[in-house]
């Protein structure tokens, strides 16, 4: 019998993907009738890094995890920690890091909806959206000194303050942002092109989603009322009411498409706006480091045994950071990192069987991967406390696959 | 063979990413789009190794990843020219004294401007490709007095 299907490999390196990860896919006509993704091109090992260091070096390393998520690695990396030592943020402190991480948000959401507008061929869109991106990475640059990669926070507290005039450049910025995201609103949600290329694409109903594990966005795009300052709320987002921003709340129905994603980001982006600004008109007065002579911190780590897990609602989903120190050396004796794309890629199989080839693309971003966010080694032990090697993960992981492909109908 | 008359017109830059975490690549982007507009140029990122004149390379290069890269430089047409951006992949930055990484970049090929910076500011990257584009010139005189 004549061959039917063709292999068509993506990447590790590949236009549509800004980073390297591997899609295989095997397509009949325009159908795709199989799909593996392939993972681990990043791998840097940075947690076997962060276990030899010390834990402010490990702060800025956790930073380096991901460049766009340059402020939610550290801050799920320093609430598990202030948790594990027993250290408690100054109020001030409390009220500045939500407030950086909300500007993260905004750059982050609006640099995916640029993609987005990029991968179905519109870049004059993706173009107009970066450049309203500019305005956020200015006031970020105003207040921490950088673009990108803030070093903004330290274990109990952050390391700069806010100065009045940084007060009025958020505002500036508020005001700024309520038109952009009017515009946005016009120019993605009513456009009926994009309407038309995103509605029914990447389409997650609400209980494979939960059946995936997704997280973030893609998982409230489905419906599903979670974020972590809404579920675990810390620092001010205990005393603001932070809503999870779902579909249903905003147009009454939910069908968790790509479309629906690029919806909830926008909305995400006016409800940061509105933590930002509760922040800055709350904002408390007095220290903003609980102890702000790192010697003295670190000894204080080196003397204190805890373990922890910090949590943080990252722009794509949640990140979780857990923390144990032991009492003899001033850094993390373990730390592991669970960064939301992990999750979010198991979508990619489910939405891609039965999609056409042109909607590579949107399925791929339309979780917004990180690649460098998740790439990460797991070590297992087994009851007996035997160390599993990778050969027999890796097994496990194909019967899984089997398993799972023939739940979903896939063709062998 | 005549001239090689196509830097005269544009540059056309490819971009890989191995182990960066992204703060560069955005960056990249960044350099790119209205604010700094690196396309007024002429210069432009495109899909394929094949067509391009430059190299743009982040991260500090897992293991995984050395032999891609090495087949992306292979794949590039002469004359060609090799940024590297952002601390990690100039000296491995942050990622020195990783078991995974294989790189700094210039371990697996020839690098000839290097940006550091973690991340490098987009002005730094225009500037970059800017002295990438003199190195190619002269590389194209050579080139241009050996055919000749
Ligand atoms: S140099 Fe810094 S910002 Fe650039 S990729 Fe490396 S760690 Fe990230």
């Amino acid at each position: 019998m004549a061959k039917t299907t063709y292999y068509v490999p993506i990447g590790p390196i590949h236009p549509a993907l800004k980073e390297p990860i591997r899609v295989e896919a095997e397509v009949e006509g325009e159908k795709i009738v199989k799909v593996d993704v392939k993972r681990g091109f990043a791998h840097r090992g940075i947690e076997y890094m962060g276990m030899k260091r010390n834990a402010i070096q490990t702060l800025y390393l956790s930073e380096r995890i991901c460049g766009i998520c340059s402020i939610s690695h550290p801050y799920a990396f320093v609430i598990g920690s202030e948790k594990a030592l027993g250290i408690e943020a100054p109020p001030r402190a409390q009220y500045i890091r939500p407030i950086i991480a909300e500007l993260e948000r905004i750059h982050s959401h609006i640099l995916w909806i640029g993609v987005i507008a990029h991968e179905i061929g519109f870049d004059s869109l993706l173009f107009w959206t970066w450049k309203g991106r500019e305005k956020v990475l200015d006031v970020l640059e105003l207040i921490t000194g950088n673009r990108i990669n803030y070093a903004m926070y330290m274990i109990g507290g952050v390391r700069r303050d806010l100065k009045e005039s940084h007060i009025k450049a958020l505002r500036d910025m508020i005001t700024y942002y309520w038109e952009f995201t009017e515009h946005m609103k016009e120019v993605f949600l009513s456009d009926p092109v994009y309407k038309a290329r995103t509605r029914g694409v990447a389409q997650v109903p609400k209980d494979m989603a939960l059946k995936l594990n997704l997280v973030g966005p893609t998982a409230r795009a489905a419906g599903l009322r979670m974020d972590i300052r809404q579920d675990i709320p810390f620092d001010a987002y205990a005393d603001m009411d932070v809503k999870a921003v779902v579909p249903q709340d905003i147009v009454g129905e939910v069908r968790g498409d790509a479309y629906d994603a690029t919806m909830v980001r926008i909305y995400e982006i006016e409800q940061s706006l509105d933590i930002i600004e509760y922040c800055i008109d709350n904002l408390p007065e007095g220290r903003i480091l609980a102890i702000p002579n790192y010697i003295a911190l670190l000894n204080k780590i080196k003397k204190t045994a805890g373990e922890a897990i910090g949590a943080h609602e990252a722009p794509r989903g949640e990140v979780v950071h857990y923390l144990k120190y032991d009492g003899t050396r001033d850094g993390p004796s373990v730390w592991k990192v669970v960064a939301p794309s992990y999750n979010n890629i198991n979508s990619w199989g489910y939405c891609l069987l039965g999609a056409e080839v042109a909607d590579i693309p949107v399925v791929v971003a339309y979780i917004d991967p990180c690649l460098c966010c998740n790439d990460r080694v797991a070590v297992v032990r087994d009851s007996t406390g035997k160390m599993l090697d990778y050969s027999f993960i890796h097994k496990k992981a194909v019967e899984k696959t089997r398993a799972l492909e023939k739940e979903l109908g896939v063709r062998k | 063979m005549g001239k090689l008359t196509s830097f005269k017109r544009s540059l056309w830059v490819f971009h890989a990413s191995g182990g960066s975490c992204n703060g560069c690549d955005i960056e990249i982007i960044a350099a790119l789009t209205p604010r700094y507009d690196a396309e007024r140029f002429g210069i432009k990122l495109v899909g394929s190794p094949r067509h391009a004149d430059v190299l743009l390379v982040t991260g500090a290069i897992p293991r995984d990843f050395a032999d891609k890269l090495r087949r992306i430089y292979e794949q590039m047409p002469d004359p060609k020219a090799v940024i590297a951006v952002g601390n990690c992949g100039t000296s491995g930055g942050v990622f020195y004294d990783s078991y995974n990484i294989v790189g700094p970049i210039d371990e697996i090929i020839p690098v000839d401007v290097y940006v550091p910076g973690c991340p490098p500011r987009p002005e730094a990257i225009v500037d970059a490709v800017v002295k990438a584009w003199l190195k190619l010139e002269k590389l194209e005189k050579q080139l241009e007095g050996k055919e000749e």
